[in-house]
């Protein structure tokens, strides 16, 4: 059902009735970039990786559905520099310490750093106290990681629909919290799925490690994007 | 002590049938029987509710009146902002800490007494004050300190350590705050004398798409400062498809300097839920909720009792105004401290009973609102002067004001001024008027709209305040000729780190960036790469954020960078595009000091 026309950057592209145009731009082959999307998900627009502008107002293309006639610009330098901006602040913002890390090769943060060149952050380090929770018998909690993406919160979730990770405190404090309960009684699968969706290295498997050898994850030969 | 906890829990989530969109009353209550909310507590109330631990935990550590941890039987929260700073904070800060025993953010061993930082409770004509178990205290000084603390020592109510009482309503028998309202100029609009119960009756004799057209006429728009036509809301709200719909007043004011609201809310609170019931009959709700802000919680008992008596003169409840089948009533919602929540979506996931995190839109709150259902969200002032636009014609008040900017605007002005309160004034009042009427002729800078408003100089002192020139939502701070204006930035960019809700990436680490890079500046270490970058940084928050906060609150940098650049460039190294060297000695005294060793840095020690 592809009954919206619009463009990004000046091609013409087609959506179907309430597709974002995060999810529009894919089938139509153009990428836009994402940290907290996650295909499947409720948009969330934390991270404002997707960032574009239509019609003078910047919003998040991720939670923005398209609509007939409208004009998107994305691959801007303007934009983009903003987009790498934020990049850089979520690496200032935690503490990134990406030789060291299991993620690495697989963790979308990392990746987009590479997309981006970025070679050093233009923003100073916040070099935040964080901690690591390895109170749950299946996962590793390593807050030093975290992009605050909320994948997991709106992912992982119980049978009778109750939160595994939530949200606590707020501003520059915010951290991803787990219900210790509900976080012992995760599947294996969950475990994994738990891992799988978190873009970076905050969320671990106990127990099994490095299964992927360094040279063969999902970003070491190819950028992300790429696939488009 | 466990079973303490469980048994208060338990009582606490009955008495609200187990209503998950209770959770803020619930952790209020808990907190006001047990004295903080424990992690304990937490996982009682998640398990009474059957909802995870983690979301009772990010309610609770969202709101700056909610605590994990005691907070005293006497809990001080002395004011923060910037005014209160102007009038000797400081002092008074000290002679609490000196005069209880305990620092700021903590409480006394025994128990007794919490000191803690608060952001700006809505007292700016009359700080430094503070707010304790609920009582507001105004103008403080060190005699008035040691006076509190005896007192609390001695064990006395709060109640009774208020000893004067300030003028109007404050002095009513449910309020005794020694509040004042500082009304010191009264317009057409808000403060021409109402006869309650007539607004509604207007309304109801008409059809709602009447009321609704003559809000358009008279060109209203919101109050809250973002300027939305209100007319138009309302109509959206009222051809949006729903089961029901609702109406909800802003009453979060939470913007640094404004106090307007908490003045109506005192000595016109008749008019402004009159005006929700225009609101309601015009949308079709048969529901009203005010979402009070907690600082104001002194004013709930009061509110309370107005609204009973507008339900005994029919003005609300069944059959409204006199209309059969008009039914409309209003609850009191409270908040529990957090100033997003004065953003429409934000306060509505509160009202809810949720972290106070901004939606992201579409969907707006006037197609899905309130427990999903559409909803207008206006201001306080928005309301009453939709009632008063009812009774008086939208052309009447469309004759006020200038193209843009129809109507008058309740303006609260503080800071360096001698007639600090509340001013009605039309719309195209310019700086300069308003400062003559205040009698703060000799200000160098007047901070428009709060912190994420604008700050001029005396070259725009000519400028209109209006939504097409000089917007405010009704903040305005008076800055004398021997202020620190960069001292000022500094204290607004600090409470916008305070009070970001931390969801989106901009906001939460672009603030703290920018307060260091603007303390580099400051502290005389910055170059003039520091300043564009400064700048520029300010530009990405602002286009990336997700909601207004993020949105304006570089603005202080930005505004002063734009208005007193002199002041920036004054601080910087000059001649050096980067500076290579830094003073090494200074650098590791800190660590110095913490390790009981002295620096022997070039064997200089």
């Amino acid at each position: 059902m592809s009954d919206i026309q619009f463009t990004i950057d000046g091609k013409e592209c087609t959506a179907g009735k309430g597709q974002t145009i995060v999810d529009a731009a894919r089938e139509n082959g153009v990428y836009i970039p994402t940290l907290c999307n996650y295909q499947g998900m409720k948009p969330a627009g934390t991270c404002r990786m997707c960032t574009v502008k239509v019609g003078g107002r910047t919003m998040a293309a991720c939670t923005t559905p398209a609509a007939p006639g409208m004009v998107v610009e994305s691959n801007t330098p303007e934009i983009e520099d903003m987009r790498k901006a934020i990049v850089e602040m979520l690496f200032v913002e935690g503490n990134h310490m990406c030789p060291t890390c299991e993620k690495s090769g697989n963790c979308e943060l990392q990746a987009l750093g590479y997309r981006y060149t970025m070679m050093v952050p233009r923003f100073p380090y916040l070099w935040p106290v964080r901690d690591v929770d390895a109170s749950s018998p299946k996962i590793y909690l390593d807050r030093n990681r975290c992009v605050q993406c909320l994948r997991c919160v709106r992912g992982i979730v119980t049978a009778d629909g109750k939160h595994v990770f939530g949200l606590v405190k707020r501003g520059n404090k915010t951290i991803i919290d787990i219900d210790g309960e509900l976080a012992a009684g995760l599947s294996e699968e969950q475990a994994k799925k738990a891992m799988d969706q978190c873009p970076v290295g905050a969320i671990l498997r106990k127990e099994v490690g490095f299964t992927v050898p360094i040279g063969k994850r999902k970003y070491d030969t190819k950028p992300i994007g790429s696939s488009l | 002590m466990g079973t303490n906890i469980a048994t208060v829990v338990t009582g606490v989530v009955d008495a609200y049938k187990k209503d998950r969109s209770m959770l803020l009353e619930i952790v209020r209550d808990v907190q006001a029987q047990l004295g903080c909310v424990s992690d304990d507590a937490i996982s009682q109330i998640a398990k009474s509710l059957n909802v995870s631990r983690v979301d009772v935990d990010g309610v609770v550590t969202f709101y700056h009146f909610f605590s994990k941890t005691p907070v005293g039987k006497y809990s001080v929260y002395l004011n923060n902002s910037v005014t209160a700073h102007m009038n000797g904070r400081a002092a008074v800060a000290k002679s609490f800490s000196d005069q209880a025993g305990c620092n700021f953010g903590q409480t006394t061993s025994d128990g007794l007494i919490g000191l803690f930082d608060t952001s700006c409770i809505g007292m700016n004509d009359q700080e430094p004050a503070a707010i304790i178990n609920g009582a507001v205290f105004t103008r403080l000084n060190e005699d008035k300190v040691k006076s509190i603390v005896a007192a609390m020592k001695a064990g006395k109510k709060v109640g009774d350590m208020v000893k004067e009482y300030g003028d109007g309503a404050n002095q009513s028998a449910l309020v005794k705050a020694m509040v004042n309202n500082n009304v010191q100029r009264k317009g057409p609009v808000l403060f021409a004398p109402f006869e309650s119960g007539k607004a509604i009756k207007a309304a109801t004799a008409q059809s709602s798409e009447d009321v609704i057209e003559e809000l358009k006429i008279s060109n209203v728009r919101g109050r809250g400062g973002a300027g939305f036509p209100t007319g138009m809301k309302w109509e959206f709200c009222r051809n949006a498809q729903g089961a029901k719909h609702y109406v909800v007043c802003n009453a979060d004011e939470g913007e640094p300097g404004t106090f307007k609201d908490r003045v109506i809310l005192t000595e016109l609170p008749a008019l402004l839920f009159e005006g929700m019931a225009v609101a309601g009959y015009a949308v079709g709700a048969s529901e009203g909720i005010l979402y009070l802000r907690a600082e104001y919680m002194y004013l709930k008992p009061y509110l309370e009792d107005v609204l009973q008596a507008l339900r005994k003169k029919s003005v609300l409840g069944m059959n409204a105004g006199g209309k059969s089948g008009f039914n409309f009533d209003i609850k009191i919602k409270m908040g529990a401290g957090a100033y997003i929540c004065g953003e429409e979506s934000a306060l509505i996931e509160s009202a809810e009973g949720k972290r106070g995190e901004p939606r992201n839109r579409p969907p707006f709150p006037v197609q899905s609102g309130y427990m999903g259902y559409p909803t207008t969200v206006n201001n306080v002032e928005t309301y009453c002067s939709a009632a008063r636009i009812v009774l008086e014609g939208g052309k009447w008040f469309k004759s006020m004001g200038t193209a843009q900017s129809a109507g008058t605007k309740l303006v609260s002005v503080s800071g360096d001024c001698r007639k600090a309160g509340v001013y009605e004034i039309e719309f195209g009042t310019t700086v300069q008027t308003l400062l003559e009427m205040v009698d703060g002729r000799t200000a160098k800078a007047v901070q428009v709209g709060g912190p994420s408003g604008t700050c001029v100089g005396k070259k725009d002192f000519g400028r209109r305040i209006c939504y097409d020139d000089l917007a405010t939502g009704g903040s305005v701070i008076v800055i004398g000729p021997n202020r620190d204006i960069l001292e000022v930035v500094q204290n607004f960019m600090e409470f916008f780190v305070e009070e970001s809700c931390g969801w989106c990436t901009p906001c939460r680490a672009g603030n703290q960036i920018l307060l260091h890079k603007l303390e580099k500046i400051r502290s005389g270490h910055g170059t003039v790469t520091d300043l564009s970058e400064l700048e520029y940084w300010c530009k990405i928050v602002k286009t990336m954020s997700r909601c207004g906060l993020g949105q304006t609150s570089p603005n202080p940098i930005a505004t002063t960078i734009q208005n007193f650049r002199e002041l920036y460039e004054a601080r910087l190294i000059k001649g050096e595009d980067y500076a290579t060297e830094f003073d090494l000695l200074a650098s590791v005294q800190d660590s110095c000091k913490a390790a009981g060793r002295i620096p022997n840095i070039h064997e200089e020690h």
